[in-house]
C-alpha cells in the first residue's frame, strides 16, 4: 500500500486510486478517493446544470435550456424507441445511467483528471445493477414465464438443446460484456493518449510534432468515444429492459 | 430499485473485501484497476453518488424539464387548435359576407329596375298630360280662329252692303235699303 501512490508517471499512473480522506465504516474502507471526488463532481455538475439550465422554464428555451432539453429528448427518444411509451416509467433510471456515465467520461477528458469509468469495478457495478434490475423487473412482470426468454419462437424443437444453453449463457454474460465494453474503451483510450503524449516528451525535437498532432487528433476521437460509450451503455440497458418488459425477442 | 441497489452494493463490498484479501497476498503492482483494496471505497461512493443522482433526477431535474416540454407541446397544440377555430370562423364570416354581397347586388338591381319602371310610368303620364293640354289649347285656338273668321266674314257683308248703298245712291239716285243691298251680294261664306 505504501509505495502505491509513489511518483510514477507511467501510462497506468493515471488510473491509480488515491485516498484523499481515509474513512472507515463497519470495518469497510470507504475512503474518499480521487475516484469518489470525480463521482461527486459528476453528480454536482450534472444535477446542477440540469436544474440551473431550467431556471428560466421558458417556452422559447435559452441556450442552456436547449442543451438540457436536448439531453432529455435524446434519452427519452432511446427509451421510447426501444420500450414504447409505457417504458417511460423507467426513464429517470435510464437517464441517470446515461448522464452519470457521460459526466464522468467527459470529466475524465480534462487533462490530469481521473476517469471513474476506467475502473472495471465501477463499470461492473453499474452493469450488474442494470442486469439485476432488469432481471427483477422481468420476473416481477412475467413470473416464471420470463424464462421463456431463453426459448426463442420459431426454432425447431431439435435445436432447443443447443439454443437454450446459448441463450442462457448470453443472458448471464450480459453484465460482463456491458462492463468490459465501457471499461476497456475508456482505459485503452486514455492509455493510448498517455503513451503518445509521453512520446512528445521523449522523442528528439524534430520528431515531436508527430506525437503532438496525433495526441490532439486522438483527443477529439476520445471525446467521441466518451459520448458513444455512454450512449451504447444506455441503448443496451433499454434493449435489456425491453426483453424484461415486453419479452419481444 | 434503491433498496435493490443497496443490497447489491453491500454484497459487492463484501466480495470486494474478500477478493482484496486474497489478492493482497500476491502483492499488487500490476494494473491499478485490479488493485482489490481499492474496490470497496469506489463501490461505496458509486452507490452514494448514483443513488443521489437518481433521486435528484427523478424528483427534481427531470420533472422540471418534462413539464416545460409538455407545456410547450400543449401550448403549440392549443395554438394550432385556436388557429384552426379562427380559420373556420374566418371562412364562415367570408361566406356570410359573400352571401350579403350577392343579396345586396340582387336587391340593388331590383331597386334599379323598379325605379326605372316608376320613372318611365311617371314620364309617360306627364307627357300624356302635356299632350292633352296642348291638344286642348290647339282645339281652343282653332275654335277661336273659326269664330273670328265667321265674325270677320259677317262684317265684310255688312261693309259691302253699306258700300253698295252708297255707290248706288251716288250713281243712280235710286234709294236702296241696306237689306236689299246685302241680299244682292252673294254670300261670301257660301263659296
Amino acid at each position: 500500500m505504501a509505495g502505491h501512490a509513489a511518483e510514477n508517471h507511467g501510462p497506468m499512473a493515471q488510473f491509480e486510486i488515491k485516498r484523499l480522506v481515509p474513512m472507515e465504516l463497519f470495518g469497510y474502507d470507504i475512503s474518499f478517493t480521487n475516484s469518489a471526488l470525480f463521482m461527486v463532481l459528476a453528480l454536482v455538475l450534472a444535477s446542477g446544470f440540469l436544474i440551473f439550465a431550467m431556471n428560466g422554464r421558458s417556452l422559447v428555451p435559452s441556450r442552456m435550456q436547449s442543451i438540457a432539453e436536448s439531453l432529455y429528448e435524446f434519452v427519452a427518444g432511446i427509451v421510447r424507441e426501444n420500450l414504447g411509451e409505457e417504458g417511460m416509467r423507467y426513464f429517470p433510471w435510464v437517464f441517470s445511467i446515461f448522464i452519470f456515465i457521460l459526466a464522468v467520461n467527459m470529466l475524465g477528458m480534462i487533462p490530469g483528471s481521473f476517469t471513474v469509468t476506467s475502473h472495471i469495478i465501477v463499470t461492473f457495478a453499474l452493469a450488474l445493477m442494470v442486469w439485476v434490475t432488469v432481471t427483477l423487473i422481468g420476473f416481477a412482470r412475467h413470473g416464471v414465464g420470463y424464462l421463456k426468454l431463453f426459448v426463442p419462437d420459431g426454432v425447431p424443437i431439435w435445436l432447443m438443446p443447443l439454443i437454450v444453453p446459448i441463450e442462457i449463457v448470453s443472458y448471464l454474460i450480459r453484465p460482463i460484456s456491458l462492463a468490459v465494453r465501457l471499461f476497456a474503451n475508456m482505459m485503452a483510450g486514455h492509455t493510448m493518449l498517455k503513451v503518445f503524449a509521453s512520446f512528445a516528451v521523449s522523442l528528439p525535437v524534430v520528431a515531436k510534432a508527430f506525437p503532438v498532432l496525433f495526441t490532439a487528433a486522438f483527443t477529439g476521437l476520445e471525446f467521441l468515444v466518451s459520448f458513444l460509450q455512454a450512449f451504447i451503455f444506455t441503448v443496451l440497458t433499454c434493449i435489456y429492459l425491453n426483453d424484461a418488459v415486453n419479452m419481444h425477442h | 430499485m434503491i433498496t435493490a441497489m443497496t443490497v447489491l452494493v453491500a454484497e459487492a463490498l463484501d466480495v470486494g473485501r474478500d477478493v482484496a484479501e486474497a489478492l493482497d497476498e500476491h502483492k499488487s503492482g500490476g494494473l491499478p484497476q485490479l488493485h482489490a483494496p481499492d474496490f470497496a471505497p469506489q463501490l461505496f461512493w458509486l452507490a452514494v453518488t448514483f443513488v443521489l443522482l437518481y433521486w435528484i433526477m427523478s424528483k427534481v431535474a427531470l420533472p422540471r424539464i418534462g413539464e416545460v416540454i409538455e407545456e410547450r407541446r400543449d401550448r403549440i397544440q392549443r395554438d394550432l387548435a385556436a388557429a384552426e377555430r379562427l380559420k373556420g370562423e374566418t371562412d364562415k364570416a367570408l361566406q356570410t359576407y359573400e352571401k350579403a354581397l350577392s343579396d345586396a347586388r340582387g336587391s340593388a338591381s331590383a331597386i334599379a329596375r323598379k325605379t326605372r319602371d316608376e320613372l318611365g310610368a311617371e314620364v309617360d303620364k306627364e307627357r300624356k298630360a302635356v299632350e292633352d293640354q296642348l291638344a286642348k289649347k290647339l282645339a281652343d285656338a282653332e275654335a277661336s280662329i273659326a269664330a273670328t273668321k265667321t265674325k270677320a266674314l259677317a262684317s265684310v257683308k255688312d261693309i259691302a252692303g253699306d258700300t253698295v248703298v252708297e255707290i248706288v245712291n251716288a250713281l243712280t239716285n235710286i234709294n236702296v235699303t241696306k237689306d236689299e243691298a246685302v241680299r244682292a251680294i252673294p254670300s261670301g261664306s257660301d263659296k
